[in-house]
């Protein structure tokens, strides 16, 4: 199978900050491929280096099968890049941005005008193309964003975070998007600290954190590699003293206002704790996700 | 070649700007040297003498070329300090362009062109209301249009290398106040440099307002001589590169990271 990104021992420094730390990632042709991790766990640095902007501090780094040291203009030439922080021109217009991206890309204006008016309508943005940016909703600002990334009809596509920040429907609008841009053959990199985002958009991902990958797989693999099958949650009052219920789980996760128990079973376990005279103020029981996976190998939550 | 075609895809991005809001430019180029001529030239030059160290021309013609240059160097001065910031800071168009085949040098370049083309029509619209009102001396002022855009790029250039450098706006003020104001005023346009005290001079001479303004002048009353005009272009044009080799290091500094 063909590898579009090869890394090998990559890191990033920033004087004596290292923000990457040596990771080892392969990124298949056709796949979407994630990298989760919390706030500074250096996903956007990688980024960066990956879409051949900033260069790489150590390690090796292949990307198209050319070097980003060498070949930076040919290989962007070929990537779609969609930055955490839009960077559009918001005193033009939502057409003129598409087309003047183009012309970047050395593209034809005849080629320009007609990929603009194509994206415009993937993006759902027609009724809008000749307003200004600056007023958009934070959401048609993200669509413009992977619209205008989309000019050069890039094989990779890197999305670096692309619904921090919006609200649910905005988020479901974006995923929708990247779901038809998968099913057309572009091979998606996209980072987020969203374990429902890495499940619903990655075929495959690593757990990123303080630099470090922590871990790689297929969500399914990740949690029945790093967690088990269903979770029960206990939550208590602030401050109240927590049960010690080791023994009815394999795995129990205390966190401040509640505690997480890992088992196959968790109607059952759920039953004997209850027989055991233990009243939380809620208890839930769910199947296991990705923020569990986080848990376990850093002890830590995603988002807090 | 691709250097060329990648530049001027981004003088494009200004120029599309520019057709949305060129009024508010256009207005303020128009203006302004109007305002200067009426006010400085032909106001104030009324109760001003012609003397033999001015040429003996009236005041209003001695000024014309010399504001040609000054204007062109306060545009430069706008054109080089906010609007860089904004796009590595607040706009990021640079950090948007930097995604696309195109380099951190290429960016820069593409912004010079923008500026250099922007002194160029605000000193060409300059003497030709300079010529409406009489304050043209002959047809040498022409020569003011391109000399004053070296001049305001000799001194654009390493402004916009510094300011690639900055993280907030704090130190313009300090630029306007200290730097633009002086060689606004003391560097050969209202008066000759040979009534300020001898100290200062070598100081005047650092100035691209300075050389700028003995080069326009010289030319519009035909006076210019080879050598001293090659000297002054020589060196503009040394402050032009210098300032793009700074640039091209800091905006990459800046840019690729
Ligand atoms: N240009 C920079 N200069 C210095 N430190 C940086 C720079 N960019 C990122 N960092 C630091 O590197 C770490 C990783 O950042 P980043 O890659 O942005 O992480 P993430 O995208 O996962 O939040 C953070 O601690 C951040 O502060
Ligand atoms: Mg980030």
């Amino acid at each position: 199978m063909e590898n579009l990104v090869e890394a090998k021992a990559l890191t990033k420094h920033f004087g004596a900050f290292e923000a990457v730390r040596g990771i080892d990632v392969e990124v298949r042709r056709g796949e979407a491929f994630g990298f989760l991790g919390p706030n500074g766990a250096g996903k956007s640095s990688t980024m960066r280096m990956i879409s051949c902007v900033s260069g790489r501090s150590g390690g090796e780094l292949k990307v198209l099968g050319m070097d980003p040291g060498r070949d930076g203009p040919k290989i962007r030439a070929r990537l779609g890049v969609v930055p955490q922080l839009d960077n559009l021109d918001t005193e033009l217009t939502v057409r003129q941005n598409l087309q003047i991206y183009g012309r970047y890309f050395g593209m034809s204006r005849q080629r320009c005008r007609e990929k603009a008016a194509e994206l415009l309508e993937f993006a759902q943005l027609g009724d809008r193309a000749d307003h200004e940016v600056e007023p958009l909703s934070g959401g048609m600002k993200r669509r413009l964003t992977i619209a205008r990334s989309l000019v050069n009809d890039p094989e990779l596509l890197l999305l670096d975070e692309p619904t921090t920040g919006l609200d649910p429907q905005a988020r479901h609008l974006l995923w929708d998007r990247l779901f038809r841009l998968k099913q057309d053959g572009v091979t998606l990199i996209i980072t987020t600290h969203y374990m429902d985002e890495a499940e619903q958009l990655c075929d495959r991902l690593v757990v990123m954190d303080g630099g470090r990958i922590a871990a790689e797989g297929s969500p399914s693999e990740l949690i029945s590699r790093y967690s088990t099958k269903e979770v029960l949650e206990l939550r208590f009052p602030p401050g109240a003293r927590k049960p010690d219920l080791e023994r009815f789980a394999d795995r129990v996760e205390v966190l401040p206002d509640r505690l997480l128990l890992y088992t196959h079973d968790g109607e059952h376990v759920l039953a004997k704790v209850h027989e055991q005279g233990v009243q939380p103020v809620q208890s839930l029981v769910r199947r296991s996700s990705l923020e569990d996976v986080f848990l376990r190998l850093t002890g830590r939550t995603l988002v807090d | 070649m691709q250097t060329l075609k990648a530049s001027w895809a981004g003088f494009e991005k200004s120029w599309t700007w520019y057709r949305r809001n060129w009024q508010a430019t256009a207005v303020s180029g128009f203006v302004t040297p109007v305002l200067l001529l009426v006010a400085l030239g032909l106001g104030f030059g009324s109760q001003v003498e012609s003397t033999a160290l001015i040429g003996g021309v009236p005041y209003v013609q001695y000024l014309a070329p010399a504001l040609v240059v000054v204007t062109a160097l306060q545009g430069a001065t706008f054109e080089s300090t906010y609007s860089i910031m904004s796009q590595f800071l607040w706009q990021k168009s640079y950090v948007a362009m930097v995604a696309t085949p195109i380099t951190p040098a290429q960016v820069l370049y593409s912004q010079m062109m923008w500026i250099g083309s922007q002194l160029f029509v605000r000193s060409a619209v300059f003497v030709g209301v300079a010529a409406l009102l009489g304050a043209a001396a002959g047809p040498g002022i022409l020569l003011a249009i391109p000399l004053a855009t070296l001049a305001g790029l000799a001194f654009s250039a390493p402004l916009v290398a510094y300011s690639a450098t900055l993280e907030k706006p704090d130190a313009f003020t300090t630029i306007f106040r200290f730097v633009l104001m002086p060689m606004t005023l003391f560097t050969g346009a209202f008066f000759p440099v040979s009534q300020l005290p001898g100290w200062l001079l070598p100081l005047v001479w650092l100035t691209p307002s300075w050389h700028g303004i003995e080069l326009a002048r010289g030319a519009a009353f035909g006076t210019l001589d080879l050598l001293p005009a090659s000297g002054h272009v020589a060196y503009l044009t040394a402050l032009v590169v210098v300032g793009v080799a700074f640039g091209v290091r800091f905006f990459h500094r800046r840019l690729a990271v």
